[in-house]
């Protein structure tokens, strides 16, 4: 397909303008060694619309203080937002109070503040976690240590040829000694959508807890903690169009109300004596000294911008990308995709004969194209496909068909150079 | 401006496609290992010496088309040389991938190693070319830890 056509079917796409959001993104409006940049590095981190930034820069620009101690105006403005966007962020995931949205530095923050602030004290040796083949190294290490840590064992749900969790698995894994089972929405390394709903029921149906690993979910789909039913959810603000550093954990009010505090300092606490201490309340508890104020702001922020797209309309227009990507890499011999699985989101990795991941990222970024090749922190999935690393291109709402043709013709490129 | 042709000349591709003094050597008198733990790049470097020279050398493992070219360049280039040629081949190498064009003399020793030159416009991918000279290195001094470019 000739980028014309390709141009064509982008404004085609049910009234989605992509030339409007595109301008909205200021980092996307550059040459990257003398090509137009193609960003298809999303699911690492995504950029930032200017409402962001500018949420980000106004913070400390108009009325940089400190929160929530402060008794003066600057600090009564700042804390205003901060808590503003608390809220922001509690609507957006559908959870019930503001005490259950705890901020963090991100989701490898979140996930590990449950396991030391909750399972620390809720497992005990023999005690069993369940996560699985397709987890991010953020979603395996905190559960080895804290497995170190009391005795409880790890337990792998395995995933099948298609990078989809086989479910019959984890009904054999689940048992009365399950005491937490822990799975990310969604692969970053395949793109693969879990289950999670029947994940989260099942663990419940065992007696265990349930705590989603949400980084890759959130920029692609409407999360409803409730509807989910999850006991934790965890995310990362950049990877939602916010700034990096700051992130949400998501945890049910009285399983937070019943944790002990994960980081002792300010702010965390109601009365300090010599004698001892007295924990402030939820949320506080968790967010022990001087927060990322302006991280928080402008994730806010975020959340105001992608509350303004229609999410149908973008999730739709992802998912044409991504079937376009595929149709259009079938057509390259060599080239094999990684991760199949029938639910997906936007993510194309995949490994082309005869050049290796690393030598694609190279020469693709020669072409002003970013995509991410390597193991994608995701080792054990590589090593279940028997392969070292793949080259990722993961797409967000702001790319076009006509960035596609780009990447394909720059596959092309790959395998004349190395032909 | 880079050309991408200048990083991924001929001579590379070719090294990488058909690697010189690929396999191991069963009688090698010293063995190491060295990984590139950021990309996965994973080589084995077989060594036989006599006295100080090395009479014969090979590697296996995996890697991107810079390490695995690099690494049969560099067994190409030192075997039959003394371990102190070698090492010194080494710090002329290492000059020519991460000193810029005009700091850099006409490396004259380097032979068809200057190919390598390319990889100075893309600093990510020095180590892939430096991991075979680092466990060459190492493999000399007498290190049995395996190398890590980390």
């Amino acid at each position: 397909m000739n980028t014309n056509t390709a141009q064509k079917l982008d404004h085609a796409a049910n009234g989605f303008d992509i030339d409007a959001i595109r301008a909205d993104f200021p980092v996307l409006e550059q040459e990257v060694r003398g090509k137009p940049l193609v960003y298809l590095d999303n699911a690492a981190t995504a950029q930032k619309p200017r409402q962001v930034i500018e949420a980000l820069a106004d913070y400390y620009r108009a009325y940089n203080a400190n929160i929530h101690r402060g008794l003066h105006t600057l600090s009564e403005k700042a804390t205003a937002e901060y808590e503003a966007a608390r809220d922001k962020l509690r609507q957006f995931i559908n959870a019930a109070s503001l005490k259950e949205i705890i901020f963090v530095r991100g989701a490898t923050e979140a996930i590990n503040l449950v396991a030391q602030s909750y399972g620390r004290h809720a497992l005990k040796p023999g005690d069993e976690i369940i996560i699985t083949e397709l987890e991010h190294h953020s979603n395996i290490v905190p559960w080895q240590l804290l497995c170190e840590q009391t005795g409880a064992l790890l337990k792998y749900i395995p995933i099948n040829d298609a990078g989809e969790l086989m479910l019959e698995e984890y009904d054999r894994l689940l048992s009365d000694r399950t005491r937490l089972v822990a799975v990310g929405h969604i692969s970053n390394a395949l793109g693969t959508i879990n289950p999670v709903k029947t994940i989260i029921d099942k663990a419940h149906a065992a007696g265990a807890k349930a705590l989603i690993d949400g980084a890759q979910a959130v920029p692609h789909a409407r999360v409803d903690v409730r509807a989910l039913d999850c006991d934790f959810y965890a995310f990362s603000g950049h990877k939602l169009f916010g700034s990096t550093g700051i992130g949400v954990l998501y945890g049910r009010q009285a399983l937070l109300e019943a944790m002990p505090p994960y980081q002792g300092g300010g702010d965390m606490i109601r009365t300090v004596s010599m004698s001892g201490t007295t924990y402030n309340d939820l949320p506080y508890k968790f967010e022990a000294g001087t927060p990322h104020i302006a991280g928080v702001i402008a994730l806010g922020a975020a959340v105001d911008y992608v509350n303004g797209l229609d999410f149908e309309q973008a999730a739709q227009h992802e998912a044409a990308l991504l079937d376009y990507a595929n149709e259009q890499a079938a057509r390259i011999k060599g080239l094999t995709p990684v991760g199949t699985a029938a639910e997906k989101t936007s993510i194309l990795s995949f490994t082309l004969e005869g050049v290796h991941p690393h030598d694609i990222g190279t020469i693709l970024d020669d072409e002003g194209i970013a995509i991410r090749a390597g193991h994608h922190c995701a080792m054990p999935v590589m090593e279940r496909f028997g392969i070292p690393a793949t080259a990722r291109a993961s797409f967000a709402f702001y790319n076009s068909r006509a960035e596609v043709d780009a990447l394909m013709r720059a596959i092309d490129k790959c395998k004349r150079l190395f032909g | 401006m880079f050309d991408i042709r200048d990083l991924y000349q001929e001579v590379i591709v070719d090294h990488n496609r058909s690697p010189r003094n690929f396999g191991r050597i069963d009688d090698a008198d010293k063995t190491l290992q060295g990984f590139n733990p950021l990309c996965g790049d994973k080589l084995t470097l077989y060594l036989k010496t006599r006295g100080q020279t090395i009479d014969d050398i090979a590697f296996d493992g995996a890697g991107c088309a810079i390490s695995v070219a690099s690494a049969s360049m560099m067994t190409d280039a030192v075997k039959g040389k003394t371990l102190a040629a070698a090492e010194a081949l080494f710090s002329e190498f290492h000059g020519l991938i991460t000193s810029d064009r005009e700091a850099l003399n006409n490396g004259a020793q380097l032979g068809k190693l200057a190919a390598l030159a390319g990889v100075r416009d893309y600093p990510a991918r020095v180590k892939c070319a430096s991991l075979c000279w680092h466990t060459l290195r190492s493999v000399i001094r007498g290190d049995e830890q395996p190398v890590s470019t980390e």
